[in-house]
């Protein structure tokens, strides 16, 4: 009834900004800070605990860290704080191993060469992007003539092989080739041929149904027992065909679970449009299926790159066991502190890396094809 | 099960002729021991329009979908333009390429635009070049006048647009014989007659249609023949005319006072 609606003709009425305490930062710390006097007393404990732990977590990292000194007593003498001196002496065999240091350019091309790689397979929206996945393809061959040498340069055993550069090497091979290996096996489980189905119910539920370590153990001894004597076969192939195969037993599972949410309707929409087998699972049912997996096979892929640490158990120096055999320094004596934070930053990165893809790629592809 | 008495009716029965597109030959259906389809007789001519009623249960769905062999048959013939449905694969895919089908829940690819769900069976079946395959789908968009929807996603259509793009993408294939498994029953009421009216364009074309509906309006308006199926025989098949005016089994009498009757 006041006055100043009726100064507009009906149908007129301007937008307005909302009154003033119902919009911007003081509504926001309102409702969701201050809201009620419980809230109030939540937020202010945070304050406080946040209080007790930022500014000492920071003084140790950041402020009376150490960078350079060349050992532990030299570090104490300088600050009180973290002494990343010794992650920076050591990070060279951290990251290689026991590379030859003049080789090493040929490991940090490759990583170059592999962030290149990943980048049209990751985003549809780049330049050239069909070029781009046939370099992809072309890419395993490349790291591994750079990895590994021959044909002009210097070879280099993978016994050499260490640090982060291992566990890199581990986990995008098996990520790589387990996605594809997984939904096959995936697709077999579903198959109509009875011999198809059989082998793959039968590979998921003994990879599922044994931990990875044990799988390691057989490849690092017992395969010997099962090969003609005198075969060699490295020993870093071996483990990269059991984290393959272990971790496809698991996407294989995530995958039949985005198969099981594809209507029947699909299938049948496709088969009677006249579309093969394999026509209608790569144009209808897998990328629908794959989509609705995306979380579950992204959590796999994070939980492999984690589990290529376990490699130290069978002898392979990857970047932990490099950092725990480097403990043993008398000159650095007491710092496990300072290594299995800087570990713990690599793994965080990577995985953290992976996780915000999946929420990229979720979101792009929910727009639009909401049922 | 004692009543097998079919009531014949003259264009039927005849042999098979040159422009015969679908004959079946005492077909019979069973899903595990329970026997849905029994001795299906029934020969679809170049160019007829049959509409297939019956209460639901009656198997209706079933025969059609036997037709394209989303559900196999195990006993009697089925030949689609001369090519007779066995477990041969080359068969069911040259079938199913002639046979196009739109479903009771439209089922199209969510993950794909309008145009996308048109132009894949032409580009991947028929290996349409993609720009032709482009150019035919908008021309059928156009007949089914969603053009201007051609980009969106199905998810952004309602049920009524949905289904109107289910026929575009069939008749993208250029098919031979359309089949249309109960096309309105999802729909909401003010939504079936856009796609009616769009089944009745697509009949004036000539196009061989096999459509199980309830919709008697449109049985009356477009078929040639009506078919009413009961426990999954085949019991009366008529011109509109004759079936609605005087309807000669029991059953079909019973039936049409009852989806009639108000």
């Amino acid at each position: 009834m006041s006055d100043t609606v009726q100064n507009y003709v009906p149908g007129e009425y301007p937008d307005q900004p909302p009154p003033i305490g119902q919009r911007g930062i003081m509504l926001w710390l309102k409702t969701n800070l201050f809201s009620s006097w419980i809230n109030t007393l939540m937020t202010l404990f945070s304050i406080y605990l946040l209080y007790l732990i930022v500014p000492p977590l920071l003084n140790w990292t950041v402020f009376d860290a150490v960078i350079n000194a060349t050992s532990r007593a030299e570090c104490r003498e300088i600050d009180t704080g973290a002494c990343w001196a010794f992650i920076a002496n050591r990070i060279n065999i951290l990251t290689y191993g026991f590379y030859p240091d003049e080789s090493q350019w040929r490991v940090n091309l490759s990583f170059v060469l592999l962030i290149a790689a990943l980048v049209p397979v990751l985003f549809d929206n780049v330049p050239f992007r069909k070029f781009g996945l046939i370099y992809a393809v072309a890419y395993p061959f490349i790291a591994g003539w750079l990895l590994l040498g021959g044909l002009g340069l210097e070879p280099v055993g993978t016994d050499e092989f260490g640090g982060m550069m291992l566990n890199t090497i581990v986990g995008v091979t098996g990520i790589t080739f387990s996605l594809p290996l997984g939904i096959a096996l995936a697709l077999g489980r579903q198959s109509h041929l009875p011999i198809v189905r059989t082998v793959s119910i039968c590979f998921i539920e003994f990879i599922r149904g044994v931990p990875l370590i044990t799988l390691l153990f057989v490849a690092s001894t017992m395969l010997n027992y099962f090969l003609p004597p005198g075969t060699t076969f490295d020993l870093l192939l071996r483990v990269l065909i059991m984290v393959t195969l272990f971790a496809s037993g698991y996407i294989a599972e995530v995958v039949r679970g985005g198969l099981q949410s594809i209507p029947n309707g699909q299938y049948e929409a496709a088969n009677s449009m006249g579309l093969k087998y394999w026509q209608s699972m790569r144009l209808v049912i897998l990328p629908q299926a794959l989509k609705v997996s995306i979380p579950g096979i992204v959590n796999t892929f994070i939980g492999l790159f984690k589990d290529t640490t376990l490699v130290l158990i069978i002898g392979l120096l990857d970047v932990l066991g490099i950092g725990r055999s480097s403990l043993a320094d008398t000159k650095w004596n007491g710092l496990s502190n300072e290594v299995y934070i800087s570990i713990a930053i690599f793994f965080f990165i990577a995985c953290f890396g992976m996780s915000r893809y999946s929420i990229y790629l979720e979101g792009k592809l929910e727009k639009g094809h909401k049922r | 099960m004692g009543e097998t008495e079919t009531v014949q009716h003259t264009p039927v029965a005849s042999a098979a002729g040159d422009d015969d597109l679908i004959e079946i030959v005492d077909m019979h259906k069973w899903y595990g021991d329970f026997h849905v389809l029994k001795n299906i007789n029934l020969t679809v001519k170049q160019g007829e329009r049959i509409v297939v009623c019956g209460p639901s249960g009656s198997g209706k769905s079933t025969l059609i979908r036997c037709i394209n062999r989303l559900e196999e048959h195990q006993k009697g013939q089925i030949r689609v333009d001369g090519i007779e449905l066995t477990n041969d694969l080359k068969q069911i895919d040259a079938i199913r390429r002639e046979v196009g089908m739109v479903f009771q829940h439209f089922n199209l690819f969510p993950h794909l635009t309008v145009l996308e769900n048109c132009t894949l069976g032409p580009i991947w079946v028929r290996q349409t070049p993609r720009k032709d395959a482009e150019a035919a789908a908008m021309e059928y968009l156009e007949k089914v006048k969603i053009p201007e929807q051609a980009l969106k996603y199905p998810g952004q259509l309602s049920g009524g647009q949905q289904q109107r793009v289910a026929i575009a993408r069939s008749l993208c294939m250029n098919p031979r014989i359309m089949l249309f498994d109960e096309p309105t029953s999802a729909l909401d009421p003010e939504m079936i007659k856009e796609v009616l009216d769009t089944m009745i364009a697509l009949a004036s074309t000539g196009m061989t249609m096999l459509c199980v509906t309830h919709e008697m309006g449109f049985a009356r308006t477009v078929a040639d023949r009506v078919i009413f199926m009961d426990e999954g025989e085949i019991i009366e098949q008529n011109v509109p005319e004759e079936f609605f005016g005087t309807p000669q089994h029991e059953r079909t009498k019973l039936f049409l006072s009852q989806i009639l009757g108000h």
